[in-house]
């Protein structure tokens, strides 16, 4: 399991310095981490999270929005109208609830349908793991820079530490 | 908002979809304006993300009553947040004035009262032109968040779209406020 600190440190490495989202258990101990080195400033929505991104990527940044997949429900028209056709790239750091069907019901099925959906509206994904997770973020910063639209790295529970121990 | 646009002179302007966007664009395009054409509701969350990265330029907000009523939640992330340099323009005609003139709900909800309750600093009120000149000066003069609503009338007016292609307004607004 890759430590919080690591992760954060890697996507600070490659140049984000601008992170907003909204919790999910998932992602617990990578916004604890944020918070600690006052990087992350909350949002109410993943609709407003993925705005306040492309403002600030406007304004020099290079933004990371966190959120549980249910977000990627609630903040799809504005990825696809702002985002997409404004060509103001971000990275979606989307925890991946319901993966293979296990977990509580409202989770199922986005779960499910998370990586067509993303296919769909063609947004670029990748789901994060240990073992390639320099290729990963090398992908993650190439295709961010190249194609200048948001980019989704999927992260399952467990592969970067949570909040317990 | 013509009479406000005369005001401003290099300071990034996120406006919203719909007429207001228009109106900017026909009475003075600027590099330094973001016009939207979609993601309604969002436009403060736009200006907070400019706001919170360049924190030596006031940035301002031009709205409406239906964006806010639809990204209510993002008046208490400004509110909570408190950013200096946010001034919030609010043009309210208490109609979805793009679609055929519906009824929104701010004739019966005070959305300055929401603002102020959400934790704006100076929040105000006005109808008439000197009173939006003389407020909106002031609230580019002092810390905010600031919120402004401008009670206005209906407009049928007839306003071309931006013609401008949305990655154009984007790279363009990127240059114009590129100083910190």
């Amino acid at each position: 399991m890759i430590e919080s600190d690591d992760f954060v440190q890697a996507l600070q490495d490659i140049g984000f310095n601008f992170f907003t989202g909204v919790p999910d258990s998932i992602l617990g101990g990578i916004i604890a981490t944020l918070m600690e080195r006052r990087l992350y400033t909350p949002a109410v929505r993943e609709d407003e999270a993925v705005a306040m991104a492309a403002g600030a990527y406007m304004a020099g940044k290079i933004p990371a929005v966190l959120m549980q997949n249910s977000g990627l429900g609630t903040s799809l028209n504005t990825l696809v109208s702002l985002n997409l056709i404004y060509q103001q790239p971000c990275l979606l750091i989307i925890s991946w609830r319901g993966f293979q069907g296990k977990d509580a019901p409202e989770h199922l099925v986005m779960g499910q349908t998370m990586t067509q959906l993303l296919d769909t509206v063609r947004i670029p994904h990748r789901t994060f793991s240990e073992p390639t997770a320099v290729e990963d973020l090398k992908w993650t910063a190439e295709t961010f820079m190249k194609q200048r639209i948001p980019v989704a790295l999927l992260l399952k529970k467990g592969v970067v530490k949570g909040l317990q121990p | 908002m013509e009479a406000i646009l005369a005001v401003l002179t290099d300071q990034p302007v996120i406006i919203c979809n719909g007429f207001p966007s228009r109106e900017a664009f026909k009475l003075a395009d600027r590099p330094t304006h973001f016009y939207m054409i979609g993601s309604m509701g969002v436009a403060p969350a736009i200006a907070l993300g400019v706001a919170l990265s360049k924190p030596n330029k006031k940035v301002v907000v031009f709205d409406g009553d239906g964006n806010v009523l639809m990204g209510m939640g993002t008046l208490a992330t400004v509110g909570a947040l408190k950013p200096p340099n946010f001034v919030h323009v609010v043009f309210d005609n208490e109609v979805y004035g793009s679609t055929g003139n519906q009824p929104t709900l701010s004739r019966i909800v005070r959305l300055e009262q929401v603002a102020k309750a959400a934790g704006y600093v100076n929040v105000e009120q006005v109808r008439e032109r000197e009173d939006l000149v003389y407020e909106f000066k002031d609230m580019l003069a002092k810390d905010g968040p600031s919120f402004l609503l401008v009670k206005v009338t209906e407009q049928a007016e007839d306003v071309d779209r931006v013609l401008l292609e949305p990655p154009e307004v984007t790279q363009r607004f990127k240059k114009a406020i590129e100083s910190p």
